[in-house]
């Protein structure tokens, strides 16, 4: 066993069959960086999503071909399982579904990791040939950082799954509580790092590490959920990486380090999108802390509109902003949407869609929602292009999004979400402002957007409500 | 012992190339990038596979056939749902 473990530590390349894995290796390692590269423009991203498959295949054949393997039986009971469990959820999972099959396949792959560290630690010959520290340090990283992930990626699922509550629960010494348990799976690590051979740290590690991924998830808020995403994604990448300075196996170097990169970068973004820093998100608990402060103002007036108002409102204008937000995902609205943008494209008006990089519960969530309901997507516009035309727009409706449009953001001082860059959607000559009740939006702050002079409230579920506007519409057509 | 000093190298480097290449994507892919990256980072089933199949103690075969299935899972389940986006992305009306 400490034959075959010693080759396995130095990727047992050798002979024909180890340069061929190599070579596979190689290949795979071109096509990743080329997938990506491709997946950067909507006219070339299938290409590359192709590339990533053939690299895939090829690394995969590499490893089966590798000269430690001697039965396949397990190996393709593995792959049927894995078939049979991601393909349908692919075919039939509904594109509102996105978010939570992403929290689902991040747990998915940082459970692969920590289940290959685990095996490895187990495998090595503690008594009479104790692992180097380095190799323990990659590996200790390797199991921390796919356990936390796996745990806290179930949560992110349950949350957004509505199996667990979406508020944020907090309780008292909460971060002080977070922090002594990640403490402590450290000092295991530490121990573990220095004397490979106390074997029992290991699985308190692992319970440690199990536990922080839990605990990491259980402040965050919906409305956090883009962030804590791509953090998963950068931390599952992180943990592939890891196992790769275990195994010597510089593809799962390169490939865990493109996907850590770019879950890194999606939380950047979505970060300055809040105007908010990592720490604030993972343990500021937001939304919990402000609800209090929602309850000072004053009961403003409110105006409310009619579909039919609204239908004639669209009609008479030459240029409208749609902004959608979680809304319309939750009341799966696209569709109607889609209707409502061709009635109005059709009279000639102009539409265009603004999105906000934290709209919806992952990045580019509610991109893909519209490219469902085959809205062309040169129609869906940034935040910084379209933010100075609103002045410009006639009619700015918007679609279940809040506190993206919330004009406090840039004004009041006081508001919790002050200095988070907004869609100035109070600049439109008339505002439509579709939304369930007056209930305040995640954060539990006011909007002062629906009290000004020139917005309509049109109370009521987005998928009926913009169906029954886009009815309208039709009705006046003829 | 593996050769930590080049791997460190090679993790530097790629980090650098990734984050300058997803740099360049479309937030309008957002979404499909991470279902995309996330199919690639399930290279860890090369690691499972040989887990699996090495026979080197029940634990490792049974860890490595549990790694096996959750990594194929994100590779299939991944790669196919981003090819459903990526479909549905249009840049003109579709005649009909």
């Amino acid at each position: 066993m400490s034959f075959l473990l010693a080759s396995m530590a130095t990727g047992g390349n050798t002979g024909v069959a180890g340069a061929f894995s190599t070579a596979t290796y190689l290949l795979a390692a071109a096509l990743f960086v080329l997938s990506l590269k491709w997946l950067s423009a909507p006219d070339t991203a299938r290409r590359g999503n192709i590339a990533g498959q053939i690299g895939m295949a090829a690394a995969v054949v590499g490893a089966l071909l590798h000269h430690n393997i001697v039965s396949y039986e397990w190996i393709l009971i593995g792959f049927a399982i894995g078939g049979l469990i991601g393909a349908p959820m692919a075919i039939f999972m509904p594109m509102t579904a996105v978010p939570q099959r992403t929290a689902l396949s991040h747990a998915f792959g940082a459970l692969a990791a920590a289940l290959v560290g685990t095996a490895h630690y187990y495998l090595f010959d503690l008594a009479s040939h104790p692992p180097h520290p380095l190799v323990m340090l990659f590996l200790t990283l390797e199991v921390l950082l796919g356990a936390l992930t796996f745990t806290g990626s179930l949560m992110a699922f349950g949350k957004l799954q509505d199996l667990l509550p979406t508020r944020p629960l907090t309780y008292r010494n909460q971060n002080a509580i977070n922090f002594a348990i990640l403490g402590a799976a450290v000092l295991c690590a530490t121990l573990l790092i220095i004397r490979p051979q106390w074997a029992w740290l290991f699985p308190i590690l692992l319970l440690l590490a199990l536990a922080f991924g839990v605990l990491l998830i259980l402040p965050i808020g919906g409305a956090d959920m883009p962030t804590v995403i791509s953090l998963l994604n950068s931390y599952a990448g992180l943990s592939a990486s890891m196992m790769g300075f275990v195994l010597d196996n510089k593809l799962l170097i390169i490939a865990g380090a493109l996907d850590g990169a770019s879950g890194f970068i999606l939380s950047i973004i979505m970060c300055k999108a809040m105007n908010r820093s990592f720490t604030n998100v993972l343990f500021g608990a937001f939304g919990q802390v402000q609800a209090s402060a929602a309850e000072a103002g004053e009961k403003k007036t409110v105006r409310s509109t009619t579909p039919e108002e609204a239908a004639q409102i669209l009609e008479a204008a030459r240029s409208v902003i749609i902004i959608p937000g979680y809304g319309m995902a939750v009341a799966q609205a696209q569709h109607k949407v889609r209707e409502l943008f061709d009635h109005l494209t059709r009279r000639g008006v102009e539409v265009k869609f603004a999105i906000h990089p934290v709209a919806g519960r992952m990045p580019g969530h509610m991109n893909v929602l519209l490219a469902e309901a085959e809205i062309p997507y040169d129609r869906l516009v940034e935040m910084d292009e379209i933010n100075g035309d609103f002045p410009q727009c006639d009619v700015a409706l918007v679609i279940g999004a809040n506190d993206v449009v919330n004009p406090a953001a840039r004004h009041d001082k006081s508001s919790p979400i002050y200095g988070m860059p907004i869609l100035n959607a109070d600049q439109a000559r008339t505002v439509i402002a579709i939304k369930r009740s007056m209930n305040p939006g995640f954060a539990g702050i006011e909007n002062e957007l629906y009290t000004l002079d020139h917005t309509l409230m049109l109370f009521g579920d987005a998928k009926g409500v913009v169906g029954a506007v886009a009815k309208e519409l039709a009705e006046n057509g003829r | 012992m593996p050769d930590f000093g080049s791997h460190l190298y090679v993790f530097i480097l790629a980090a650098f190339l990734g984050l300058e290449v997803i740099k360049r994507v479309s937030p309008l892919l957002h979404t499909p990038l991470m279902s995309l990256t996330n199919a690639i980072s399930a290279i860890s089933v090369v690691a499972a596979i040989e887990l699996a199949g090495a026979r080197q103690s029940a634990l490792a075969t049974v860890l490595g056939t549990i790694a096996v299935a959750a990594a194929s899972t994100n590779i299939i389940g991944g790669f196919m749902i981003t090819d459903r986006m990526l479909k549905m992305f249009r840049r003109r009306e579709v005649k009909r």
